[in-house]
């Protein structure tokens, strides 16, 4: 049956990103407690997760039927393979990929998704690769924003005499697609190296340090160079990992402005966060573009925008409402608590991949 | 030199001193005195006005309530600076 707008109960909305460890969590189940908790919601939730300890899989307030995907490396074909599976058992109305890492594969298969069913709201492969992280000065420039230098390298003798190659320390040693590093000394970039390496693979990127405070804007493209209901925020606390604890929502138009000239310029589709640091001149430095709503996306409902929900909205084609001007002054304050799971989800998580009803698993 | 009275403006100051600056997302408290001149400065009330205004509410000599003035407008603006 095709779902024609995403406030019919039978809309069945799938979601990746179910990892939630408190020092990096994944978006996912802050995506689902947005769409869970928006009074004109009445669908279905499927968590997709990668690891059977992913917790948002067992999440049952949030999530309605839970499945394992092959991790990203498996490839594009076994991810459709997956994705083809579960959509037979259970269908998918709309697929919101949240993780950096499995993109390119949910870009690439953007049109075979479709032609089962399936929506998504994805930029395109161009779009994408132009967010890259070693790409982001060229990003910056039609943002008119400033941007540290970025370098991709491969080798770790980079670092032996970085110093005088105009690259003094401190620096930020990235992956490709998650983690950073603040590194102070040789010995420090080079264990930030092989750690970003192992993990990540190569290229491995060395940023020069913006100093200032973070702050952050999410929105959603509509593919035709307009910003859906923008959101920002200062952090107000980190994790060891730099992601945020603790935020308040804020008001900044000169970031607003950034953004809409960002997504103007390359005509952006889907969610996006930039992540900026300013200085205390009040220069904003653009240090990241992600491709995904953030962790932080439920102070969204917090600030009455539900950024999830006008995904949804504009998947189905409804024309964005104008959203009301938001509060600032919001905070949300990141808490870890524990998941009590039975040993029977978790081995139907582990032997089955999935923790939906029809796989016999009674409390789910 | 004072912030400007459209930044001053955007500050949300409440009863009891608490204020927030919903463009940098800072926040810091002033005591009763500092709350009636912010809420002069944001009327955009200049500082021989604003002195004047002291005047009338504390018994103390102008030229001391112009240095405590000084003063606050400083640790103010280094608040307000923080956020452009």
């Amino acid at each position: 049956m095709t779902i024609s707008n995403p406030t019919s109960n039978q809309c069945r909305v799938a979601i990746t990103g179910m990892n939630a460890k408190p020092d990096n969590p994944g978006p996912g189940v802050a995506v689902a407690r947005c769409l869970k908790e928006t009074p004109n919601f009445y669908g279905q939730l499927i968590g997709l997760g990668y690891d059977s300890l992913d917790p948002g899989l067992y999440m049952q307030e949030f999530i309605d039927e839970s499945y394992l995907l092959p991790y990203p490396s498996a490839g594009e074909d076994a991810l459709l393979a997956r994705i083809e599976e579960i959509h037979q058992t259970t269908t998918i109305d709309i697929l919101i990929p949240c993780l950096d890492s499995e993109l390119p594969n949910f870009i690439r298969l953007a049109p075979k998704l479709k032609s089962l069913g399936i929506k998504t709201v994805l930029p395109d492969a161009d779009q994408f690769r132009l967010r890259s992280k070693d790409r982001l000065p060229e990003l910056a420039e039609f943002a008119d924003i400033e941007c540290p230098k970025i370098k991709s390298i491969t080798n770790i003798g980079f670092f032996n005499d970085c110093e005088k190659q105009g690259w003094d320390y401190p620096l930020v040693v990235k992956g490709i697609f998650y983690d950073a590093y603040i590194v102070h000394h040789k010995d420090e970039a080079s264990t930030a190296f092989r750690k970003v390496a192992s993990q990540w693979g190569y290229p491995v990127l060395v940023q020069k340090m913006a100093k200032g405070e973070e702050y952050n804007l999410t929105a959603i493209g509509d593919g035709k160079g307009n910003l859906i209901a923008p959101v920002m925020m200062k952090k107000m606390a980190l994790t060891d990992k730099g992601k945020a604890w603790a935020g308040v929502s804020i008001f900044d138009q000169k970031l607003l402005d950034a953004a809409i000239r960002l997504v103007k310029a390359i005509h952006w589709t889907g969610p996006l966060e930039l992540e900026v640091m300013k200085d205390r001149q009040g220069h904003y430095q653009l240090i990241e573009i992600n491709p995904r709503f953030p962790a932080w996306i439920y102070l969204s409902e917090g600030v009455q925008q539900n950024l999830p929900f006008a995904l949804l909205k504009h998947a189905f084609g409804e024309q964005p409402s104008n959203y009301p001007d938001y509060h600032s002054g919001i905070l949300f304050i990141r808490y870890a608590q524990e998941k009590i799971v039975s040993i029977d989800e978790f081995e139907n998580i582990v032997m089955n991949g999935t923790g939906n009803k029809a796989s016999g698993t009674d409390e789910l | 030199m004072l912030p400007s009275a459209d930044r001053l403006q955007q500050l949300a100051i409440s009863e009891s001193g608490f204020i927030f600056d919903p463009v940098s997302g800072h926040s810091f408290s002033v005591n009763e005195t500092g709350i009636i001149i912010v809420r002069l400065l944001q009327q955009g009330k200049d500082l021989p006005t604003t002195i004047a205004e002291l005047q009338n509410s504390y018994s103390e000599q102008a030229t001391i309530i112009e240095r405590d003035l000084m003063e606050f407008v400083s640790l103010l603006r280094e608040q307000v600076d923080a956020s452009l």
